[in-house]
């Protein structure tokens, strides 16, 4: 990505405003659904329980594989040893669940209160015979999609290296079953060796639904590149092998400590890229990966032409429109920079934090996409105040703002169209395949409004919100 | 520490703020992280609300946390103050920011200085009681914050109105079935001949609570919300209370019975008599119901009950008196108030539960094998997994706790609602066992049958795994689509790659 020197820069403010988001426990949402022998304890107070059990509309039915280790007074007071306590609920947790690792989840609380989760974990993993995972996915240093950051920055450092597989894998009962089980095993990838490149190993990093993560992975087969390894996998006991020198590359823009830590304490490469979100992404992405291996990438022009032509028909209905993002789960500089090539325009991107470094290609592409389409750049807002950003869409009237949730009904009660941010976190969007997904999210209140359009309902409430 | 997976009360804040938002132009702003304002989410989304729901969070981070909070605080306060001149702004923590210990009313005090509303910080204990308490005790405060500052400015009103009336105390956002309720009691209560004071919290401003004490008496519906300000009111301006729910036919009688005598002790002349046997014979279809062959096939049936107190302890009456259907099991999960519900239900059921363990509950479920579960939203999924039906009496609320059409649980067309709900509970329970028998529940298995069963086209491993990821309701659509792709381009085998360029032409 070249971008002329002499383009405006990008603006960036921080409003250091009040402004909503989710906590980023929330990532144990999916966290727990994508690793599927783990078990995430979140320790924490009811405010933390309540939050996922409410929220996130995830509640914690038949066989739950997360629950709340509820801090209590004694807790708090430091009357009750820590230790025996978490010793407590982990044997339980091993008793009825068995599972192959136990990712502890801080919070607020143990913060305030500086519990050593760090400290007590090691002891305690070796007293019971589990791996025990810390994440201090906290709401007073993240936001939101933060939290699956801070997961994956632990986990990273239990990555095997090359020499602990082999001698692992002489004494593994399960070796056999491993070999069975479907997914990107090395050996498996073997006989078919032959359709990659030669190059050094390469592993994603990300938190993605299997299927789009296979597809991911597939895209970058065509090229003759092979994707060694995913953090996470499928299974613990499945993390990808992970060496000096190996490259990675992050699938997310909320990243940055998994990126660091793969750096600095794995030694690995990381390849800066846009991020595989809408085909202009998803092609600078490949493309990055390829040249890092002085690989020549083959017909990405003309898949990335038959996607955009696919989806026409969506597109037709945005040209023009403007979006507006207050600005939630940190994909906002990606999708904005998507939807701008869609021919939107883009006045403000909110977002709770912004690595400058970790997205660095991605801005530079979202400079060079305004550029291109003969856009002004928008501004963009870390930790945006919510109260000044309605004050701001009452002036701009956009023709849609991605929110949060708090915001999207009070919004539509205005007649401004609007989409719930948190739909993007979870829909599958990454990838050329999935670009449609995400216009077919951003449509639909635009296809609705269509239909509901001469029944004169666009204004709900009877005065506007006093500016 | 306590392994918990699910909480049947939220946490004190949120009773604090719902009591503060159901006010009209009062907000709060909470003390506490980034995370901790899902408030907001959740009223928006369950409650469809159509305005900015007046909370804002006064964010804890790090910084904050280096720096001390006050400043912050204080600002934020006063800029809310500015901003939508509210008639009063609450500030409370959260059980996290309330470890931090600090001076809150020190903050409000300072705030107070600069802000033209009144500033007032929730007196809640956020360690030691629940949503349920917290909810209770704000309302409590804010009422009787109101009623000193008129009785210091001389501005309470004098005397009661003319004819009898009644505030309904109670009443409030992310309620179950509250505005339901609210409507039906109006209704009530205007059939009796007595006008409506005030309902309170929803909808209210705190301008008008300086008249409660006008009307003749408090009607607080809700055993968990009402109890502490109708309390203090009759100790303060000796306003009788009735809080009697009017769930079911037996009760809401009872209810309008106790309404007679508080009004006729005041120099009212009312007989309620007529009314009570019109309604129960006629209006409501509920005592015809009982009589009616239908529920004579849910006599002896056995239940189970399991809720807040109002709702369980009501439900526990209607099964065993109106409808003879055996409460095995009557249970609560507010703990702090397990006598009253001992009292009210121990003669119509075998066994009282108290707890707040979804477990045991569970467990408890498990072991009784009712024919019909009457409980919230968890024991309806162990009502699931059992394959046992349930019908929802309770918070925690959830979406479908918001029906777009009328469904109170309160008064005469809750005593309907009731009847239905009994109902059909017990009948979805007889159509649940019919599907199972005749093998009409679609299940996963089936379609991996039908791929290698009746298919000309081969699916790789690897493709049949991915297609079995796709979401149930949709696979079948997808399968047809993949396959209609592999055939009209002759291809035989389905592999990945064949599954996701299908899924591209598709566009779906
Ligand atoms: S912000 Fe902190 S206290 Fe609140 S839910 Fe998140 S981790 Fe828990
Ligand atoms: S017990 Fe403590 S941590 Fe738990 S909800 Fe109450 S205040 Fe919060």
């Amino acid at each position: 990505m070249t971008v002329a020197k002499d383009a405006p820069a990008l603006n960036f403010e921080c409003e250091t405003g009040n402004y909503h988001t989710f906590c980023p426990i929330s990532c144990v949402a999916w966290l727990y659904q994508k690793i599927e022998d783990s078990f995430f304890l979140v320790v924490g107070t009811k405010t933390c329980g309540y939050f996922l059990q409410n929220a996130m509309g995830v509640m914690i039915f038949a066989e739950p594989r997360y629950a709340m280790a509820e801090l209590e007074e004694g807790d708090i007071s430091a009357k009750l040893n820590d230790y025996d306590e978490l010793k407590r609920l982990c044997l339980q947790i091993k008793r009825d669940r068995n599972p192959s690792v136990i990712v502890w989840i801080g919070t607020c609380t143990t913060e305030i209160i500086k519990m050593d989760l760090e400290g007590i974990a090691p002891k305690l993993e070796a007293e019971i015979g589990i791996p025990i995972v810390v994440a201090r996915a906290n709401g007073l240093d993240y936001a939101f999609t933060q939290g699956e950051d801070t997961v994956l920055a632990a986990m990273a450092q239990r990555c095997p290296k090359p020499k602990d597989v082999k001698s692992e894998q002489k004494e593994d009962p399960n070796a056999i079953q491993k070999l069975l089980s479907f997914g990107r095993n090395s050996d498996n990838d073997k006989p078919q060796a032959s359709e990659y490149k030669d190059h050094p190993p390469l592993v994603l990093f990300g938190s993605l639904p299997d299927p789009v993560a296979t597809n991911l992975s597939l895209e970058l087969k065509k090229q003759g590149v092979q994707v060694s390894g995913w953090l996470p996998s499928k299974r613990y006991t499945e993390l990808p092998v992970i060496d000096e020198g190996y490259y990675v590359a992050g699938v997310n823009p909320f990243l940055s400590r998994t990126a660091t830590n793969l750096m600095r304490r794995r030694k690995c490469k990381l390849i800066g890229a846009p991020f595989p979100i809408g085909p202009d992404g998803t092609r600078a992405w490949v493309e990055k990966i390829c040249s890092v291996f002085g690989i020549e990438p083959q017909g990405l022009d003309e898949r990335e032409a038959q996607i955009w032509e696919s989806m026409e028909d969506y597109l037709q209905l945005i040209r023009g429109k403007s979006v507006f993002f207050m600005g939630d789960n940190l994909l906002e500089v990606s999708l904005a920079r998507f939807l701008i090539r869609c021919g939107m325009t883009v006045p403000e991107i909110g977002i709770p934090y912004m690595d400058k470094r970790y997205q660095k290609a991605e801005l530079n592409l979202l400079e060079q996409t305004c550029q291109d389409m003969g856009v002004s750049l928008p501004r963009i807002i870390e930790k945006p105040d919510n109260y000044n950003q309605v004050q701001r869409i009452n002036e701009l009237q956009p023709d849609l703002v991605i929110t949060g949730m708090a915001h999207a009904n009070p919004l539509e009660a205005r007649g401004i169209n609007t989409k719930w941010s948190v739909e993007f976190t979870f829909a599958q969007i990454h990838g050329f395949t999935n670009a449609r997904d995400i216009l077919e999210l951003v449509t639909r209140p635009i296809r609705r409004n269509n239909n509901l359009k001469g029944l004169g309902w666009d204004k709900l409430v009877q005065e506007e919100a006093k500016v | 520490m306590k392994l918990a997976y699910w909480m049947y009360a939220g946490p004190a804040h949120i009773g604090t703020l719902r009591i503060a938002s159901s006010f009209k132009r009062v907000h709060a702003i909470m003390h506490a992280p980034l995370g901790d304002d899902y408030f907001n989410v959740m009223r928006s989304m369950l409650e469809r609300e159509q305005d900015f729901t007046p909370v804002t969070a006064s964010i804890v981070d790090r910084k904050v946390l280096a720096r001390g909070s006050q400043e912050k605080v204080v600002d934020n306060i006063t800029r809310k103050d500015q901003e939508e001149s509210p008639d009063l702004i609450v500030l409370t923590p959260t059980c996290t920011s309330s470890i931090l210990q600090e001076d809150l009313q020190n903050f409000v005090d300072r705030a107070q200085l600069d802000s033209k509303g009144d500033v007032l910080l929730a007196d809640v204990n956020h360690y030691r009681v629940n949503e349920l308490q917290a909810a209770d005790r704000t309302l409590q405060q804010i009422v009787r914050f109101y009623l000193e500052k008129a009785r210091k400015k001389e501005q309470l009103p004098e005397g009661k109105t003319e004819k009898p009336s009644a505030n309904i105390i109670g009443i409030s956002t992310l309620g179950f079935h509250n505005q339901h309720d609210c409507t039906e009691l109006k209704r009530l209560l205007t059939d009796l001949g007595i006008e409506i004071n005030a309902v309170i919290p929803e909808g209210a401003t705190v301008d008008q609570l300086q008249d409660l004490p006008k009307a003749w008496f408090n009607l607080v519906p809700y055993r968990e919300l009402g109890l502490m300000a109708a309390k203090y009111l009759q100790e303060e301006f000796a306003m009788p209370y009735v809080d009697i729910t009017p769930m079911g036919v037996v009760e809401t009688a009872r209810c309008i019975r106790k309404i007679q005598q508080v009004v006729n002790s005041q120099g009212g002349e009312v007989d309620y008599e007529g009314y009570i046997d019109h309604q129960t014979r006629h209006v409501s279809q509920a005592a015809w119901f009982s009589r009616s062959i239908d529920c004579q096939n849910l006599t002896g049936k056995k239940a189970v009950v399991f809720g807040d107190n109002t709702h369980a302890a009501a439900m526990t009456k209607i099964l065993a008196r109106e409808m003879g259907i055996h409460v095995v099991l009557a249970g609560t999960y507010c703990k702090y108030d397990a006598d009253w519900f001992r009292e009210q239900v121990s003669e119509y059921c075998d066994e009282v539960l108290i707890s707040e363990d979804n477990g045991e509950v569970g467990d408890a479920i498990a072991r009784i094998e009712p024919a019909a579960i009457f409980g919230t939203q968890m024991e309806r999924h162990v009502g699931k997994r059992l394959n046992i039906p349930c019908g929802v009496i309770a918070a925690p609320i959830h979406i479908q706790d918001f029906p777009v059409g009328y469904r109170p649980f309160l008064g005469y067309e809750g005593t309907n609602q009731m009847a239905d709900l009994v109902y059909n509970s017990f009948t979805l329970g007889m159509e649940d066992h019919l599907l199972e028998i005749f093998g009409g529940h679609d299940t996963k298995e089936v379609i991996t049958k039908g791929i290698s069963a009746e298919s000309d086209l081969e699916w790789a491993k690897d493709a049949l795994t991915t297609l079995q990821q796709v979401p149930g309701f949709v696979r079948g659509k997808v399968k047809r689509n993949t396959e209609k792709f592999a055939r009209d381009r002759g291809i035989t085998q389905i592999t990945l790659e064949v599954f996701y360029a299908a899924k591209e032409a598709v566009g779906a």
